[in-house]
């Protein structure tokens, strides 16, 4: 097991280079400086310019450049961002949290509503919930989810009034110090009366928006996985022993069909990265989507190549953790290669 | 699948596709999307950029406030939606059929060319293909549009860039696993050259998933092609693409739903289509789904 | 986990969303604000959204504008001589100031002149060891030539410093009321210096204003409390919150469902239900800002100025205000506001004429036009739409037989690109940094500005450049005012602009909220705010 970890990891680091090198490259690609949007409609001299430049690095031909930002990256160094002056990883690390909270929810209710939206479309194949399950499921794979979330917002929180519009939590009532900026877990620590539930509140429907499309696909994917593994000889060996349906359904089919279902929500960590963004945006959420818009439209350097690289290694790592599990799971991976 | 492809194989197929009431309903919607999209200029009730300063966000014609012959209302600047939407269908479809284009061809040719050569040249191109993976594709294709200035062809460029791994490891796969059969082997004593044996003798027995694969790419192209003009990076005002609408529509959000409503209709009811109709390809060209 | 313990789970986070129950003692007050600070050092940067959340709020400078106006008012200093060649100011300061305490750092003393010699000198000498702190970049000290005309900010005694200027600049005393010149504790700089964390001082601020920073959550928040000690009196509010909230629809949600007080910016299609809803007052005044059309007078057929005014001629403002403004704007006339000193409203506009436009273009033998038209991508209170100004434009200048394509870039680009003249002509505009005529008419029209390229018309009329250099040597506003008006004339003969609009500002409040002014510079000050029960 060890070793087939290790194996993993081992041929990670060359696409790690490539990486490195793809967020350098790509955002020196980039055409304007940020020296002029900073600077906006006021403009700035020629020699101010390139003094600002030189300070930020950025008069070294491209090749010192990368060195240096591979040297720095090796010392934990991953630059300052040029708008705030602060250094890339604690805006990139302070603004996680918002985006983890959210994401965890929204998978939340993608698993809690996609599972067992398949299982009983896979148990009740052909018939009536199948087609309702299915039909759902393909409309929301279909989503253009920023106008979901457009239309979410005017129905429950322009016309119900029944959700906030934005936020993540009701900052007239509560106030206590973020110790871990995950929302959740410092309004259950600061003791505060209906702070964990202002909190929830807030969360609840950018939460539904961004699961959608996980939710589909965990749908879809959980049911053809049971169709799949309800075929198989010792499912009806299972029932030939007399086992009741729903014993067979749990025990045998589901623990098997999961199987599938975890590749599938490894799988959907880079969509729902991408999800996170239209989300964040149409809900002002305080996460890393939107800040690497603003960070991309502010032409900050420094913070799109950090917010690039960690994204990108996130996402890897989340994919080697899905390749463990499912060898963990299924020991058929791990010693067949 | 290892019987070459014949006439009579499309026709199973086809006959297979007619029995998926999804699968027709969506083909029927996109023929009709189809023919509105050649037919713009007849059937569009006006030119999509004429401006009528005496109808602004005008409401849909059965609602109270709302007339004809604007059915579907009009915009801030008193454009009228319904013929917006008709030419905004072109760019949908102008969008998805060059994204798909050049995913398709490129990545069939570095699949084909690393499934077939292996060795260095494979690992080279699956690694590119891992690094473009590891980013997720819409901030991928925002980077680039960044790197490109925003415009529809530079958004179409990226998202044809975030397309191209599934392609690549698709056909990669396919041709690995048909590269040692026999017909081959056959084909390669008879005196066949490489390319040949590529592209002629091993491709077309990998058609059936790559285009299931392309159906699908075709809505993820629309709709990320929306995404992006929705953040301002894609399609330009007041070119009349859909996500692009959608964004200039965005401030009337509290007073004018017609105008945030519509455009996200249509592409919810083309992506949906698309993905009927993918579906039911699917299982139609997947043999062990037919014997079910 | 097990599907009871979710269901446990579910079960009881619903039951704890219906107990929200708390109310706090304290007056909280609420701002939905537009975007995150960069940061809160003023001195640093550039951007109204810094300004509010820094130099507003938590610190003072020398004098500031006087509430609502553009004039100016003592505020640390008490009071000022001026010597008679106008290169000598000397501030009296208040005595008894005090800065707030925070978690790192409790004053021993009152303000004094210290703190002013520090605050500049850190900006103006390249050798003091805070200038490099927090990689300074003093962009605005910059933009306002401080390193060319401060020659040095020295202390007389603990409550009087003198400043000595290169050459009489009239608008000096403007530019100190500006946030780059807010003043910072010298106090805590010389304990964080010794501490080895110099930075703090631009992290945790400390000042002599109104409110003193909390907390601050990254594009979720900013939190403040009421300075105990504050020179003018505590404020009468205990805590301000500034919610960031970048959309404007959002916005004006939750100021309807209560979650904020006062907002910024509102979306101008919605200002109608604003004015009608009861719970609401709408605040407007006029911008201290233009949008403008300008033409690229280097390249033909822009050179001809029969053309530019034909051109002109043909653009229908009041659709253009009505449309692109939503009636929130005013058609300009002159390339300065008219809530500035120095305005000359005797000047004619131009006429919208379109007849007489194709006239004037067929006298000056232009047909059959081909140009272009270069919209800016972002949203500005001068423009809230370039690109539909831009289509009307377009639709207009079709009338008299000219095509224009529509032509944008995204920001740094566009800025780039036009200040090479790459445009034919281009939508822009400008909002004022210290209310002084020159900070629009030099900056934006100067000789000298064309070639640092922020006079993106690259029109250099000798007879308006004598006017407006010689303006600024002059301490005599009346004097000044004169030379500006004609400088004004000349423009309008010369047309090297369309002048669009001038924006209206509007902000929504809830109706409790009193003791709110609009700034003229477009900054949002809450030290006098209270809440009516």
């Amino acid at each position: 097991m060890l070793k087939f970890i290790f194996n993993k990891l081992l041929m990670l680091i060359p696409t790690l280079l490539g990486i490195t090198l793809a967020a350098f490259l790509f955002v020196r690609l980039l055409p304007g400086d940020p020296v002029t949007v900073l600077t906006g409609e006021r403009g700035v001299s020629v020699e101010r310019k390139a003094e600002l430049m030189a300070q930020l690095g950025l008069d070294q031909p491209l090749i010192v450049q990368y060195g240096y930002y591979l040297k720095n990256i090796l010392s934990g160094d991953f630059g300052q961002s040029i708008a705030t002056h602060k250094p890339v990883i604690d805006e990139f690390f302070s603004r996680l949290p918002a985006t983890l909270e959210l994401a965890f929810a929204a998978m939340l209710i993608a698993v809690l509503l996609g599972v067992p939206a398949g299982i009983i479309a896979a148990i009740k194949r052909g018939h009536w919930p199948d087609h309702v399950v299915m039909g759902v499921a393909l409309t929301g794979y279909s989503m253009p989810i920023f106008w979901w979330g457009l239309l979410l917002i005017i129905l429950f929180s322009t016309t119900l009034g029944w959700t906030p519009v934005s936020g993540r939590i009701d900052l007239i009532k509560y106030y206590f110090e973020a110790e871990t900026n995950f929302m959740l877990i410092d309004a259950w620590r600061s003791g505060q009366a209906g702070a964990f539930g202002s909190v929830v509140h807030h969360l609840i429907l950018p939460a539904v928006v961004l699961s959608t499309i996980p939710m589909a696909v965990i749908a879809r994917q959980t049911r053809s996985a049971m169709l799949e593994v309800l075929g198989e000889d010792y499912i009806r060996t299972a029932y030939a022993k007399g086992l009741s349906p729903t014993r067979v359904i749990m025990v045998h089919a589901l623990r098997n069909a999961l199987i599938t279902v975890v590749t599938v929500i490894g799988l959907q960590v880079g969509s729902l990265m991408a999800g996170a963004v239209l989300t964040e945006t149409i809900f002002a959420w305080p996460g890393i989507g939107k800040w690497m818009i603003e960070a991309i439209a502010r032409r900050d350097y420094p913070a799109v190549q950090g917010g690039l690289l960690f994204i990108a290694v996130a996402v890897m790592l989340v994919n080697l953790l899905v390749d463990v599990l499912y060898g963990w799971i299924n020991p058929r991976v791990r010693d067949g290669k | 699948m290892s019987t070459p492809l014949e006439q009579s194989h499309w026709h199973i197929t086809w006959n297979y596709f007619k029995t998926s009431r999804g699968g027709m309903i969506g083909l029927a919607f996109l023929v009709i999307l189809l023919l509105a999209v050649i037919f713009a200029d007849f059937i569009a009730p006006f030119d999509p950029a004429l401006q009528n300063r005496q109808a602004l966000l005008l409401p849909p014609a059965w609602t109270e406030a709302g007339h004809l012959p604007y059915l579907l209302g009009t915009d801030a600047v008193g454009r009228d939606i319904l013929s917006r939407l008709i030419y905004g269908a072109r760019y949908s479809i102008f969008i998805g059929c060059v994204v798909v284009s050049l995913s398709v061809i490129i990545g069939t040719l570095l699949g084909v060319i690393a499934g077939y050569y292996q060795g260095w040249v494979d690992t080279v191109i699956m690694r590119i293909m891992d690094i473009i993976l590891a980013f997720p594709s819409l901030l991928l294709a925002l980077g680039m549009v960044a790197v490109l200035g925003p415009s529809l062809i530079n958004a179409m460029y990226a998202i044809a860039l975030t397309m191209l791994p599934h392609f690549v490891r698709l056909t990669r796969a396919n041709v690995m696993g048909e590269k040692n059969r026999d017909y081959v082997i056959a084909s390669r004593v008879a005196g066949a050259g490489n390319l040949r044996l590529m592209f002629k003798t091993i491709l077309p027995n990998c058609m059936a998933p790559l285009i299931v694969q392309a159906t699908l790419s075709f809505s993820n192209a629309i709709l990320d092609a929306a995404a992006l003009g929705f953040l301002g990076m894609g399609a330009q005002p007041p070119t009349p693409e859909w996500g692009a609408m959608l964004a200039e529509a965005r401030e009337f959000i509290t007073r004018a739903w017609w105008v945030v409503t519509f455009p996200g209709l249509a592409i919810l009811l083309t992506v949906l289509s698309i993905n009927l109709v993918g579906d039911a390809l699917r299982d139609a060209l997947d043999p062990r789904m037919r014997r079910s | 986990m097990s599907l009871k313990r979710t269901l446990i789970a579910t079960l009881l986070l619903g039951t704890l969303t219906t107990f929200s129950t708390s109310f706090a003692a304290d007056k909280t007050f609420v701002y939905c604000s537009e975007g995150s600070p960069s940061g809160f050092n003023p001195q640093f940067y550039t951007d109204g959204t810094t300004f509010d959340a820094a130099g507003q709020s938590i610190y003072n400078r020398l004098v500031e504008f006087k509430p609502g106006e553009t004039s100016i008012s003592p505020a640390l200093a008490e009071s000022w001589e001026i010597s008679a060649d106008g290169t000598v100011y000397t501030f009296k300061l208040r005595k008894g100031v005090k800065f707030q305490t925070t978690k790192n750092f409790t004053p021993t003393r009152d303000f004094n002149a210290d703190d002013v010699v520090f605050s500049f000198n850190r900006q103006l000498q390249k050798d003091h060891p805070y200038h490099k702190v927090s990689n300074g970049a003093y962009e605005y000290f910059t933009a306002m030539s401080m390193p060319d005309l401060l020659k040095s900010v020295e202390k007389v005694d603990d409550l009087t410093v003198r400043f000595t200027l290169a050459r009489p600049e009239a608008p000096m005393l403007a530019n100190l009321a500006m946030d780059f010149a807010s003043i910072l504790s010298a106090e805590y700089a010389d304990a964080m210096m010794k501490a080895g964390t110099p930075e703090v001082v631009d992290n945790d601020p400390v000042g002599t204003g109104p409110f003193q920073l909390v907390a601050y959550q990254k594009d979720a928040m900013i939190r403040y409390k009421a300075h105990p000690d504050y020179w003018e009196g505590k404020p009468k509010i205990d805590n301000l919150v500034y919610a960031i909230t970048p959309d404007n629809a959002v916005r004006w949600q939750k100021l309807q469902a209560g979650e904020c007080h006062l907002m910024p910016f509102p979306n101008q299609a919605d200002l109608e239900a604003m004015r009608k809803n009861p719970d609401m007052q709408v605040l407007e005044q006029e911008g201290l800002n233009i949008g403008y059309f300008a033409y690229n007078t280097q390249k033909k057929p822009f050179d001809d100025v029969r053309v530019r005014k034909a051109l002109n001629m043909a653009i229908n403002k009041p659709a253009i205000v009505e449309v692109v403004y939503q009636g929130a704007g005013k058609v300009a006339k002159n390339p300065i506001p008219p809530t500035m000193w120095g305005y000359n409203d005797a000047v004619q506009d131009d006429p919208y004429d379109v007849e007489g436009a194709k006239k004037l273009l067929a006298e000056a033998g232009v047909k059959d036009l081909k140009t272009n038209i270069w919209a800016m991508p972002v949203q500005r209170p001068y423009n809230p739409n370039a690109r539909r100004m831009a289509e009307m434009i377009q639709a207009d200048w079709k009338a008299i037989g000219v095509e224009a394509e529509i032509v944008t870039y995204e920001w740094a680009e566009y800025l780039e690109r036009s200040k090479k003249g790459e445009h034919d002509t281009l939508l822009m505009g400008w909002t004022g940094d210290n209310g002084d005529p020159d900070n629009f008419l030099a900056t934006l029209l100067g000789c000298d500005a064309v070639k640092d390229g922020s006079n993106r018309a690259f029109w250099c009329n000798n007879e308006f450049n004598d006017l407006v250099v010689k303006a600024k040597t002059l301490s005599s506003q009346d004097e000044r005012a004169k030379l500006y008006q004609q400088a004004q004339e000349v423009f309008k003969k010369e047309a090297p602009w369309a002048t669009i609009a001038h924006s209206v500002v509007h902000e929504v409040a809830r109706k409790n909220v009193t003791g709110y002014k609009q700034s003229p510079f477009g900054l949002h000050v809450f030290k006098y705010v209270d809440l009516a029960e």
